[in-house]
């Protein structure tokens, strides 16, 4: 079963059109990555897909739920790590991961789910500190580690180390891949391109609403006989 | 430099939306002015009263020109029932009778007795002006007397010649007959409830809903909304979470400012007359209606606080959101001051009805009265108001609005119950 198809996904915002008719699928157990510039649509595409927009045509499905029908069933399988996630300021590290892990679970499975939680973070005693008290890089890996302790079949990342330095935007990438040796499927958008190629087995370049070209890396660069990914991403919009 | 900084805060905080909550509001508080009337032009009018004159002796004389000048007396008679019809008829505010033996009291230097029947229309403050006005024809009355006692009857009794008349009053209010009170004391009783209630639920609103919209803002400024959104958790349960949470904030918040403020209104407490006493009480199903009246306004409140938290940017545009609601909260408090339900124009009326807070101000009052259809219609009311603002709220949380500021159409109002029903 695909754990994602999107086919001729059409959004638009009022007068203007986001996302011009676009199609891909992510397989199982794969990291897909969908690249491209800033306002290309890669956000947008994700936020289709996790239920937070609904469909102007076109049509998505998770796991074999179509969207927007069944949108409550694909809330049970998927997790969202938005660009500019916060937490809430007024709660614990440890606290927000219970009140997260609460709604998928209150019996054994939740302790199962704060612990990973917790050893994803990685915060040490600083979980019990209020997130308020977090630095950016703190509060991403909190964050990542929500969006992955439900062990979710699909995990969307946007950015997922937007605004990270190097170490933990390395820690991130080290989570994301373990989660992926796991079983779980996820969807990225990334503008990075070294994180793309470090991460994802199959990735679209999306330029303008429209994806432009998509297989792997080194089909890619193959194709647009390019040395990097970005190379040939600046082909592939020629 | 000064100049350029000015002219930047000026566009970041005139903005069109702080100023047409404004703008409507000032509107409704003109209209509302209106409405009620002005106090100095109700001063000036001539009270309508009924006089019945069974005495017809010389203190009596000295009276009726006094009230025959200064007052628009529709009935001049003997009998009391008759009198108390007309009075009622032409909307009058008392019917005023002197007994037989009226002046042969004063002369044996007994006090002379003025039974006032009053007709009570409204507990509000606007109400009573012309009770207030009857009250001064009274002075008058006892003046003109005390005048011609210290003239010809030098050796009187100098507290007679200071107070030569008692009243024996009785006061007809939606109903009742109430011995032994006059519609001022009445009126003072119930304004002070008039007070007190409507300012709890005024605070309890205002705190709540300021909670609510806050929380929205929050949600919006630090980037929680959106994981929110996406976990397995139905928007109606979202929308009614966020109610029932602001709803304890705000009935913990509004209980600690009213613990100081009771202690600020005993102060100005000063009638030791207990209601209860003239079979204006309330029982058990009375406080019980009161408090379904009090959960569903707050529930309605809170419900439309929460739609228009949808449209807060962050916690400052939250914070301009509240404006809204503080001014209706408050439109409620002064008319249910100023004026009953029964007695402001009919129009202001279906206003202030469509205004869930302004139930549970009038409530009491509406239930000493024995007026429960009031009380219950405006329960029914106010729970559709909150069914359909949470429905609402739940069809915008299901659409594109939160995330964008705008809607993406897909269902017309006849699926408004899809949303409750599918997430």
């Amino acid at each position: 079963m695909k754990a994602v198809e999107v086919r001729e996904l059409v959004k638009d915002y009022g007068n203007f059109r986001a996302i011009k008719g676009i199609s891909f699928e992510v397989n199982e157990g794969e990291v897909f990555g969908l690249i491209g510039p800033n306002g290309a649509g890669k956000t947008t595409a994700l936020r289709v897909i996790a239920t937070l927009l609904q469909i102007t045509s076109g049509s998505v499905a998770v796991f074999g739920y179509e969207l927007p029908k069944e949108a409550g069933e694909v809330r049970k399988i998927i997790s969202y790590l938005p660009e500019e996630a916060g937490a809430y300021k007024n709660l614990t590290g440890k606290e927000y991961l219970n009140f997260i892990a609460k709604f998928f679970d209150d019996g054994e499975k939740f302790q199962d789910m704060v612990r990973r939680g917790l050893e994803i973070a990685n915060l040490g005693e600083r979980i019990n500190d209020k997130v308020d008290t977090y630095s950016k890089g703190m509060t991403r890996r909190l964050l990542v580690g929500r969006a992955l302790m439900i062990n979710p079949r699909l995990a969307i990342l946007d950015e997922p180390t937007s605004g990270l330095d190097v170490v933990n935007a390395q820690e991130v990438r080290r989570i994301i891949n373990s989660s992926v040796e796991a079983g779980v499927a996820v969807l990225l958008s990334s503008h990075n391109m070294l994180e793309v190629e470090l991460l994802c087995h199959r990735i679209a370049l999306i330029n303008d609403g429209v994806i432009v070209a998509s297989g792997t890396v080194e089909e890619l660069k193959k194709e647009y006989d390019a040395g990097n990914i970005e190379e040939a991403f600046v082909k592939a919009i020629k | 430099m000064i100049g350029n900084i000015v002219k930047k805060e000026f566009k970041e905080l005139f903005t069109f939306a702080t100023l047409i909550p404004l703008v409507v509001i000032a509107i409704v508080f003109g209209l509302v002015g209106q409405s009620i009337g002005n106090i100095g032009e109700t001063m000036e009018e001539k009270p309508v009263i009924g006089i019945v004159d069974r005495d017809d002796g010389d203190f009596s004389d000295i009276a009726m020109p006094i009230l025959t000048e200064r007052a628009e007396v529709i009935y001049s008679g003997s009998s009391t029932e008759e009198g108390l019809e007309e009075v009622r008829k032409e909307n009058g505010v008392a019917l005023l009778v002197i007994p037989e033996n009226f002046s042969q009291n004063i002369y044996a230097n007994h006090p002379g007795e003025i039974e006032i029947y009053w007709i009570m229309k409204g507990a509000g403050v606007m109400d009573s002006i012309s009770s207030g006005v009857v009250e001064g024809l009274i002075r008058a009355v006892n003046q003109g007397i005390s005048s011609k006692l210290i003239q010809q009857y030098s050796s009187s009794d100098p507290a007679l010649v200071l107070n030569p008349t008692t009243r024996v009053e009785t006061t007809f209010f939606k109903g009742k007959e109430i011995e032994g009170l006059s519609s001022s004391q009445l009126g003072n009783m119930l304004s002070s409830q008039s007070i007190a209630i409507p300012i709890v639920v005024m605070m309890l609103i205002i705190m709540a809903g300021a909670s609510v919209i806050s929380s929205m803002g929050m949600e919006k400024e630090n980037k929680t909304l959106e994981t929110l959104l996406t976990l397995p958790v139905r928007r109606s349960h979202i929308v009614i979470g966020k109610i029932v949470g602001s709803a304890l904030v705000g009935m913990i918040m509004a209980a600690i400012y009213m613990i100081g403020f009771s202690r600020y209104m005993t102060s100005f407490q000063i009638s030791n007359i207990n209601l209860a006493d003239f079979g204006l009480s309330l029982g058990m199903q009375d406080y019980l209606l009161i408090g379904v009246s009090l959960f569903t306004a707050l529930l309605a409140g809170l419900a439309l606080c929460i739609v228009l938290g949808t449209f807060a940017k962050n916690y400052r545009s939250a914070q301009t959101l509240v404006f809204p609601i503080t001014a209706l909260a408050m439109i409620s408090m002064f008319i249910t001051m100023f004026k009953d339900f029964d007695t402001i124009p009919a129009a202001l009326r279906a206003f202030v009805f469509a205004i869930p807070f302004y139930h549970p101000m009038i409530a009491m009052r509406a239930l000493m009265m024995d007026n429960y259809p009031l009380v219950i219609d405006g329960i029914a009311y106010t729970a559709v108001f909150t069914v359909i603002m949470i429905v609402v709220a739940v069809r915008i949380f299901n659409s594109d609005r939160l995330l964008t500021g705008s809607v993406q159409k897909r269902a017309g109002l006849g699926k408004l119950a899809w949303g409750l029903r599918r997430r």
